[in-house]
């Protein structure tokens, strides 16, 4: 199976995910500049984390327009796995394909560190590998990602079930200590915490490999 | 020469944290008579002399579409003469 990690102008994540699906899961991977416009021969699609654009404006409100975008958005319709990660989740949000937004951490302060995360949801093909209530670490590293939604839109999160990580302790003032979520239909996840971060003993922390690993257990060619 | 003048602010309810920090800071300074600060952004664009109304529109259009994320943000601009 073929990854593609979307590179934006100001993506610095962009290596971390390439090596971690490279050496970390053995598929084939290659970086996409983000002004291609077709993404039909990837199987999974990464948006990294960094600062596309300088954050300017709103993280992820510029990158959201680039001309990669229209072919993500494609590919999510046809059922193609897609992961955002940080950057790329704020991207995804401010593209409409995933809901909420993610503002400035409660604290003001960009936050740098590895802290536990709760599994929500392990019934989504990003979670097979990790059983709800697991608690895994991972490493952050945003000084937005300060998740938000409305009241009527949380509780549609919680019917559908697509809260699939919390944070254990409340480090950005988060909705509900939300840390990732995913769409109704279960292909596209958002997550600030970097599982890609955290892929080789190496790295000192491998439970990275929970989520990308499930990502290729349960592919299916051409999407779900 | 029109100038379009856009404020947007965070809808009210959601927390600013920014705007926190900087009350605090009034209040370190004894301006204890500020009951509320949000901080926003201020975004000016310039066009050509042109249909007003219509470019009322496009402006509006332009702050549903990407100035503002209208999930977290509220705004409002005017349109003058520059």
């Amino acid at each position: 199976m073929k990854f593609a990690v979307i590179v934006f102008p100001g993506s610095n994540c962009d290596v971390d995910c390439y090596y971690a699906v490279k050496d970390g899961l053995g598929e084939e991977v290659e970086y996409v500049w983000h002004q291609e416009k077709n993404l039909s021969k990837y199987d999974v699609i990464m948006l990294p984390g960094g600062f596309s654009y300088g954050d300017y404006l709103r993280a992820g409100a510029i990158a959201r327009f680039s001309p990669v975008m229209e072919a993500v958005r494609e590919e999510a319709e046809k059922g193609k796995f897609i992961i955002g990660i940080c950057n790329g989740f704020q991207i995804l949000t401010e593209a409409g394909l995933l809901p909420g937004a993610l503002r400035k951490n409660e604290g003001l302060k960009f936050i740098c560190n590895t802290v536990s995360i709760i599994v929500e949801n392990d019934k989504t093909p990003f979670t097979t590998r990790l059983k709800k209530g697991q608690e895994i670490l991972l490493p952050i590293a945003h000084g937005e990602g300060n998740y938000y939604v409305d009241d009527k839109t949380l509780k549609e999160l919680k019917e559908n079930n697509q809260i699939v990580f919390r944070y254990k302790e409340n480090i950005n003032g988060s909705v509900e200590r939300i840390a990732g979520v995913i769409n109704k239909k279960g292909n596209v996840l958002g997550m600030m915490p970097h599982p890609e971060r955290a892929y080789a003993p190496l790295l000192g922390n491998t439970d990275g490999l929970y989520i990308l690993g499930s990502i290729v257990d349960n592919f299916v060619k051409g999407g779900v | 020469m029109l100038i379009a003048k856009v404020y947007i602010t965070l809808k009210k309810g959601i927390l600013d944290p920014q705007g926190k920090a900087v009350k605090g800071a009034l209040y370190s300074l004894g301006y204890e008579e500020v009951k509320e600060v949000r901080v926003g952004k201020y975004i000016e664009l310039t066009f050509e002399d042109g249909d007003l109304s219509l470019l009322k529109d496009k402006v509006d259009e332009m702050c549903k579409k990407i100035l503002t994320n209208p999930i977290i943000e509220d705004y409002t601009f005017e349109i003058v003469e520059g």
